[in-house]
Formats: C-alpha cells, sequence, structure tokens
C-alpha cells in the first residue's frame, strides 16, 4: 500500500481559533464546482455533496485544493467534492459503477458494509489489485440489501484526505419509516497535515497530540480536595503501568478540523425543515481517527436504523458512535432552530450543523465535556468490582465504583489472579440450559502467546461483558451536572434488530476468540499482538455459523469493521441482539459476535480508526 | 544554598527512578512478578497460551485460496521505516561559555532500529569533547530496547577511545526515562554510563524535566583525566515551553560534581571538582 498522497508541507501556525473553527467559507474555492472542472483543475465543492442515482455511476478521483483552516491544501477527492456524491441506489439493482483514477497514484473505493463479491470489496492487495494511476475500474455488483451505508478509498490514507461518500439503498418496500426531510449527516475529520508525517509523529510521541494531560497542578488541586493519599493512589496505578488517563483519542483539534457534511463549525452545514416535519438524519462516522458524541440539545432523537438495518426503535438524547459506523434517526423538530451538536470523544472541539425552519438561523452551541479520566473500569474490566461480568451491570457503574480510589487493592495483590480469578468467572460461562457447549460465548480468557511480547502492553484478564455502557465520558452525565435529569444515552445493549434481519438462527458452530492489543508508546496495533506483516489469514468455511469473540485488551475503543459478511453483535448469555458491519469494542470489554459467510474468498478487517489499521490491527479473513 | 536542597531533591528523586531499573530488569528475564500490575503486563506466556495462528489452516497472506497473486501488496506501517532527530539538549552553559549538544537519532521499524546518540561540547569554536555511539536497537520487551554497537570518544586536549556498547534504553514504570550502557574498549578499559530523565507536566506545556547521569570507569585513564569508580555525577532541572511538541525552548541549571581519582586529576590540573552552571537551549524534534 502506498503511504498517502504526496501533499504540500504543514501550515505554519495557525491561531487556535481558526483551527478548531474552521473557515466559515468553509473552503470553497470555485464558484460552481462540478467533477469535470474538478477533474481538469478546479477546486474542490464542499458541503453539498451532490446526489447521483441509477444503475450506472461514473466517480473521478482527483486531487483538488481545498481550504478548511486558512491554508489551501491538496485533497484526494471524489467528483471533486467533500464528502463524495451521495448515491443513491436500489435495493435489487444491478450497479455498474465506473471509477477512473487520475490521481498519480493507486487509489480504490471500498463499499462499506455491502455484501458483494470480494472483487469488487474494493481493498488493494485482498480484492483485487487496487486502481492504477489513469485506469477506469468497473465496480458491477448486486444490491442485496438496504439502508444508510457508505464508501470510501481503501489505500494509504486517501480517506483521510477526503476520499468518503454516503451510500443509501432504498428498499424495494418502501421505507419502512415515513420522513418529510431525509438528509445525510456524515462526520468527518481533516488535517492540514500530511497524514504520514501525522502518523510519524504518533511514532515518535504517541501523545503528540494529547492536550490534555493529567499535569501537576491537576495534582496538587487533587490533593487539596481529597488529600494527599487519595490523590496518589488515583495516579498510582497509571504511573506505574505508564498509562495515560486521558488517552483517549491519538488525534485531536492540534491537527483536525472536525467536519460535518464537509463544513467547518463556522461553516455550520444547515438542514432545512418546515415546522411539523418528522425529519430522518442519516448519520455517518466517515472520520478517519475521532468518535463522536451526538446530541441535538431539545430533541429526543429514535435511533431506527444501526449500520444500515433497521432496529426496534429507541429513543435517546445522545449516542456515541465510530469511524466506519452509521445511526439513522428520526427526530420531530418543533422550534425554528437546532444544534446538531457533535463533540470528539476526547473532547478537544466539536462538528456542528443547525436543523432550521430558514437558512441563517443558529441555535446555542454547548461547550465540549470537560475530559473524564479514564477508570479502573476501562483499564481492567469487571476485576474493579471484584465480582463476575452479571455483576457490571449499569447501574453499578453509576455508582461511582468506577474511581480509582474505590479499587480494591487487595484484590489485585493476589498473585493467583490470572489463573483462579479467570476460572471463579467462567463458572459463570458455565451452560445450565443448554447442551449446547457454544449456545453461549465462553468466558475463559485464552490470551494468545504473542501477547506476551514487545507488541503488548496490556493484558486484560477479567473483561466486562456488559453490553450496556455508553463509554469513558458518557456516564452518568445527570448525575455529573452535565445534562439534564433522565438524560439517555444509546448504549449497544439498546440495539435490537427487528423481526426478520436476522436469519439465521443456527447456533455457531465453533467459536474464535481474538484479542485486540496495542503498545501505546510504540504506537503499535493488533491483533493478538501480531501487526499485519506478522498474521495469518482467519479462515472461515463457507455458510459456516461462527462466533467471534472480540476482546480488548486495550485502553481506546477500537470499531471493528469485518468485510464481506455480517457481524450479528449476542449478550454474553448468546442472546443474539442486532447486525452490525461494525462493532466499537470498548477498553477491558469482551464482546462477540456470530455471521455466516455466504461469499467466498478473502476480506478484510480491522479496526476503522485510520491509524490502528495502518499500524497493524488489521487481518485477512478467507471464507472458502 | 536553596540551590543545592533542589539539587538534593533532584538526586533522591532519581534514585527512586534508578530503583525502577529492577523492574526493567525483571521483565527482562521474565521472572516472577512484583508489581501489582505484572500480570497486566511483560511476563512470560503460559504453556496452554493460545495459539495465535490457530485459525488459518496453514494459509498465510500470500498462500491458499483467494490470495492475490504475485508478491504481497499490501503493506501497513508495520512493514513501513520511521525515523526520528531528537534534539534533547542544545544549550550554551553560562559559567564555562560553552556549548552542548545531545542529539539521538534513529531510522527503523517499531521493533529494530539504527541508532545514532551524539553528545559533545564546543568552545571557543573547538569541539572540545565528544562520545558519538552507533547502535542496532532492538526492542526487549514493551517499553524497553536492548542497544549493541561502538561508541567513539575525542578529546580536543586527550585521547580518542572507542568502546564496545551495550545497552539498555526505554521507559520504566512512573514514567522515567532511563539509559543504561556498559562499555568495554582497548587495553581492558570499561565504563557504565547511566542517565534518567522525567518530564513533569506543570502545564500542557510548560515542562520541568530533571535529568541525571552518571559515569564510573573500570580504571584509570589519566590522559582523558578520568578515575576509576565513580567519576562524575551531573544532575539537571530544565524548564522548557513547549510552542510546539516539538520545539521547545527552556531554561534551567546543572550541577555537575567529580569523585574519587577524577576529582583527583582535576585538582592536580587546578580545576573545580564541582560546578553549577545556568543553561539555555533548545528542545526539538523531528
Amino acid at each position: 500500500m502506498t503511504h498517502g498522497f504526496p501533499r504540500p508541507k504543514q501550515p505554519w501556525q495557525l491561531s487556535r481559533r481558526r483551527f478548531v473553527q474552521g473557515l466559515a467559507a468553509g473552503g470553497v474555492l470555485a464558484a460552481t464546482p462540478s467533477w469535470l472542472q474538478a477533474a481538469a483543475k478546479g477546486a474542490t465543492a464542499l458541503g453539498s455533496a451532490p446526489v447521483l442515482s441509477g444503475r450506472e455511476i461514473d466517480l473521478v478521483i482527483a486531487a483538488t485544493p481545498v481550504n478548511f483552516t486558512g491554508v489551501t491544501r491538496m485533497a484526494t477527492t471524489i467528483n471533486g467534492s467533500i464528502p463524495a456524491p451521495t448515491l443513491r441506489l436500489r435495493e435489487g439493482d444491478d450497479v455498474t459503477i465506473r471509477v477512473t483514477n487520475r490521481l498519480p497514484v493507486s487509489t480504490s473505493i471500498h463499499w462499506h458494509g455491502i455484501l458483494l463479491p470480494y472483487q469488487m470489496d474494493g481493498v488493494p492487495g485482498i480484492s483485487y489489485p487496487g486502481i492504477a494511476p489513469g485506469e477506469t475500474f468497473v465496480y458491477r455488483f448486486t444490491l442485496r440489501q438496504s439502508g444508510t451505508y457508505w464508501y470510501h478509498s481503501h489505500s494509504g490514507f486517501q480517506e483521510m484526505t477526503g476520499m468518503y461518500g454516503a451510500l443509501i439503498i432504498e428498499p424495494r418496500a418502501g421505507e419502512r419509516h415515513r420522513a418529510d426531510q431525509d438528509y445525510v449527516v456524515q462526520l468527518s475529520d481533516w488535517t492540514d497535515e500530511d497524514p504520514m508525517h501525522t502518523f510519524s509523529k504518533l511514532k515518535v510521541q504517541s501523545d503528540v497530540y494529547n492536550f490534555n494531560q493529567p499535569t501537576f497542578f491537576d495534582f496538587t488541586a487533587d490533593v487539596s480536595k481529597m488529600g494527599l493519599q487519595a490523590a496518589l493512589e488515583k495516579r498510582q496505578m497509571w504511573n506505574q503501568m505508564r498509562m495515560n488517563p486521558t488517552d483517549l483519542a491519538d488525534l485531536s483539534a492540534a491537527t483536525l478540523t472536525f467536519l460535518m457534511n464537509g463544513t467547518t463549525p463556522a461553516g455550520n452545514w444547515s438542514g432545512l425543515f418546515q415546522r411539523g416535519d418528522r425529519v430522518r438524519l442519516r448519520f455517518i462516522n466517515a472520520a478517519s481517527n475521532s468518535f463522536y458524541d451526538i446530541r441535538i440539545p431539545g430533541l429526543k432523537l429514535t435511533v431506527i436504523q444501526a449500520d444500515g438495518q433497521d432496529v426496534e426503535p429507541v429513543t435517546v438524547d445522545e449516542f456515541r458512535f465510530g469511524p466506519g459506523e452509521t445511526y439513522d434517526v428520526m427526530v420531530e423538530p418543533r422550534d425554528d432552530a437546532y444544534t446538531i451538536f457533535a463533540q470528539s470523544m476526547e473532547r478537544s472541539g466539536y462538528a456542528r450543523g443547525t436543523l432550521t425552519v430558514r437558512q441563517g438561523l443558529t441555535a446555542p452551541v454547548p461547550d465540549p465535556d470537560p475530559v473524564e479520566w479514564l477508570t479502573m473500569a476501562d483499564m481492567m474490566g469487571a476485576m474493579s468490582h471484584g465480582t463476575g461480568h452479571e455483576g457490571m451491570n449499569h447501574s453499578g457503574m453509576d455508582q461511582g465504583s468506577m474511581s480509582m480510589g474505590a479499587m480494591d487493592h487487595s484484590t489485585m495483590d493476589h498473585s493467583q489472579m490470572h489463573g483462579g480469578m479467570a476460572m471463579d468467572h467462567s463458572m459463570h460461562g458455565v451452560q445450565r440450559a443448554s447442551d449446547n457447549p457454544l449456545a453461549k460465548p465462553s468466558s475463559t480468557i485464552r490470551h494468545a502467546r504473542t501477547e506476551y511480547g514487545t507488541s503488548v502492553d496490556m493484558r486484560v484478564d477479567m473483561p466486562r461483558t456488559n453490553l450496556d455502557d455508553p463509554g469513558i465520558g458518557l456516564r452518568n452525565l445527570s448525575q455529573r451536572g452535565l445534562r439534564p435529569q433522565g438524560h439517555r444515552v444509546l448504549t449497544l445493549a439498546d440495539l435490537k434488530s427487528i423481526d426478520g434481519v436476522l436469519d439465521d438462527r443456527r447456533p455457531p458452530a465453533r467459536e474464535l476468540e481474538l484479542h485486540l492489543t496495542g503498545n501505546m508508546e510504540r504506537y503499535s496495533w493488533s491483533f493478538d499482538g501480531l501487526e499485519f506483516g506478522k498474521s495469518t489469514p482467519v479462515s472461515l468455511r463457507h455458510n459456516e455459523r461462527v462466533r467471534i469473540i472480540l476482546q480488548n485488551d486495550t485502553m481506546m475503543t477500537h470499531p471493528m469493521h469485518l468485510h464481506g459478511m455480517w457481524s450479528e453483535l449476542e449478550t454474553d448469555q448468546g442472546e443474539l441482539r442486532a447486525r452490525r458491519h461494525t462493532i466499537p469494542v470498548q477498553p477491558a470489554q469482551r464482546i462477540s459476535y456470530l455471521t455466516t459467510p455466504h461469499d467466498l474468498g478473502r476480506w478484510a478487517w480491522h479496526c476503522h480508526l485510520l491509524f490502528h489499521m495502518d499500524a497493524g490491527m488489521f487481518r485477512e479473513v478467507v471464507v472458502s | 544554598m536553596r540551590l543545592n536542597t533542589v539539587k538534593y531533591l533532584t538526586t533522591l528523586v532519581f534514585i527512586v527512578g534508578a530503583l525502577q531499573v529492577n523492574t526493567a530488569l525483571a521483565q527482562m528475564d521474565h521472572g516472577p512478578e512484583h508489581q501489582d500490575m505484572g500480570q497486566m503486563q511483560g511476563g512470560s506466556a503460559p504453556a496452554d497460551a493460545r495459539d495465535p495462528h490457530a485459525y488459518s489452516d496453514g494459509y498465510t497472506l500470500t498462500e491458499g485460496p483467494y490470495a492475490q497473486p504475485g508478491p504481497r501488496q499490501l503493506k501497513l506501517a508495520d512493514e513501513h521505516a520511521f525515523w526520528s532527530v531528537l534534539g534533547d539538549r542544545l544549550e550554551y552553559h553560562e559559567d564555562s561559555e560553552s556549548t552542548v549538544y545531545d542529539i539521538q537519532a534513529w531510522y527503523g521499524t517499531t521493533y529494530n532500529r539504527f541508532v545514532i546518540k551524539a553528545e559533545g561540547d564546543i568552545a571557543d569554536g573547538t569541539l572540545e569533547e565528544s562520545s558519538t555511539e552507533l547502535l542496532w536497537d532492538h526492542a526487549l520487551n514493551a517499553y524497553f530496547d536492548t542497544q549493541l554497537g561502538v561508541r567513539l570518544d575525542q578529546y580536543d586536549e586527550g585521547k580518542g577511545r572507542q568502546w564496545l556498547a551495550f545497552g539498555v534504553q526505554g521507559l520504566a514504570p512512573y514514567w522515567f526515562e532511563l539509559d543504561v550502557t556498559a562499555y568495554v574498549g582497548d587495553d581492558g578499559r570499561t565504563a557504565l554510563s547511566a542517565e534518567a530523565e522525567y518530564e513533569l507536566l506543570l502545564t500542557q506545556r510548560l515542562i520541568l524535566q530533571p535529568r541525571a547521569e552518571l559515569n564510573l570507569y573500570g580504571k584509570d585513564d589519566a590522559e582523558n583525566g578520568l578515575g576509576s569508580g565513580l567519576s562524575d555525577l551531573a544532575v539537571g532541572l530544565r524548564l522548557r515551553y513547549e510552542f510546539s511538541r516539538q520545539f521547545a525552548p527552556y531554561i534551567g541549571v546543572e550541577w555537575t560534581d567529580t569523585y574519587g581519582d577524577t576529582a583527583d586529576y582535576r585538582r592536580a590540573a587546578g580545576e573545580d571538582t564541582s560546578d553549577t552552571q545556568f543553561v539555555a537551549g533548545l528542545r526539538f524534534w523531528f
């Protein structure tokens, strides 16, 4: 894979405000952009992705100039716009998509979440050789599904430099939910740096973009608040383990500008409605490296679809999603204007837009929340509770038992922890009700032998398996006074595919366990301690029902995307819940999902944080 | 005298830091863990640890069904070489009117690197003394690397020395950056140098960096004024402001003490055996 596209040097110091807010003008560099112009030499259109539909689509990939922060940079674009054109296709159609590469380097397009023959999946080196400069590749496949998806480059860091767009497949039988307005809300992040340079900086100093690190004065403030002993205890584990409790994301607003539909916060993307409208918002996280926490103050969000697949409607006030995930929500606005607020998980900034009855109206924009330190549950899983996974329920977490101060040190001093406690834990997983030993996911933790080496900086022996944790920074928001009482945040436990979606009810015939691993100091990411280059493929049999257990032995949340087949999330009791294509796995969490590989071939499986993928958290899957 | 208090406090901090070498060594030999968190970090794989290739059915990235023909095309950053140059100290010493540089550069992958360490002292336009190491760096555990190579010492007034070097460099628990290297030279000369650094974030950009370095020699080197045993200890305290993470001017103070025969050589040459320097410099990396 080539690394990125040659681009000018990084900008000189910009003012913080401009960096975070971006240019209001949104960087449109030409008045009438079209893909023809753009491909020739023109500028990049922003915030107004054109819509392409039909059975035949032509896409042209080229380098076009863009200006989000006050400096002009070259982006890699599809038909000259960021985001790329929204493709509106129809379930059941045979589509032909011709992609022409006008870059000086190889490129590709991957159809994220779409079931198709592996040669059409668009991962260079796995599906096909990629699209060489000057070449046109013709994608042909039949749309066997409907819903909200997206597409992006799978070459180098081209996705990060502008190659992403929405892909909406209209259901043959018509939409299940009536909507008066239907908007794509595509979140992304932009850096003026060459992404390869950004990556190499992390390789030198992995906290280079973290400006929310614990400081000496935080410590003295804690001492006066909680006493010396407690202040020391709060830090002891982190410091001893050389882990940073504010390591919530690798990048931040120190280099990123957060975009909503290709528009900076200052540019304020707006979606119009008329009073009384039911508005469908198709949220797509097309960011390279940013989890977003989405809310629209004043509006309830009714989630009707996750990753393009209908779920039983669930009404919440806020949700988090990682790169690769999509959520469709319905809202019923009554006032004149609402802010769509998308703060990044590490709280360094936000993307923002407005739902309004009239162009130009705005609503108050909240401040990002204060940074919350990762907790013992994020580092050690259920161990911080001293009980098994069943005790790790949501209400338990609300009681402040996740603070480091509450941690029971004697538990951790237990030298037999690894064996003894893991064994205790497996007792919970004993199959009582069923004869099938695979009725429930195994809860016996099995680290790979390659997790005991240079590539892995921590392992979790007592992972948490509950799905009802909204994650760091979103817990106890009402109690902490950050949101109104009764504020509800979506969790994986809230997602339930509607009847008929999960069509393979066979129990799994076998179970695979893989661990998500990394070494933050070396900035290396992997499965089972093996980066991609050292790994071997995961071999699945055609049409088998198989369970995949992912255990996160890191302190970051990884949105895990399996190409070519669904990831059907289940609970730790083996209850099938929701069909996804990208599943976020929280720190110290162990989750499982079932899949049935219907399509032969080789497929990619990776963390959708682009830098984690490129660092090696990437596997090949062979279906044969 | 207030400076002395700071000096002793800094030294004390580093004694604590030096004790962390134990942990590094424990991780090195995969011995029994002493730390609470030992089970979560380091250690060696139990006999029944999972085989990370167990699900491959013998297929590889280039062999087996549906593999792309030809050599493997998809190579990610784990197979990519990176490089960096860190100017940890590029500073002016007020009292001695000299310029000191301490630069480290590397090129390589995550686990195998070529490392250059260069330190030197420039006064009156001449390089008074310098020490340059060329090392092969290999990851030892999650946080430490071993380094093997040569060190070349140059003295404007003295005799150059060449050494074989073997060392350990990495990040110890509680965030101490450690670098300990043993040297074997000609004529049965041996030496040991140890360096520790810590970064105390006063704010996100204002950073206090205590630093200590000591040198021991196996036998006297009269030509270069170095005595056997503990030769010298330098303790420094630098306060830098990171305009960016990569560009940080600083001010600081550095105390140097010489001991044993090294101190005697100094006295004989009419030099002070200890020294306090105010410094101003630049830390940078790219």
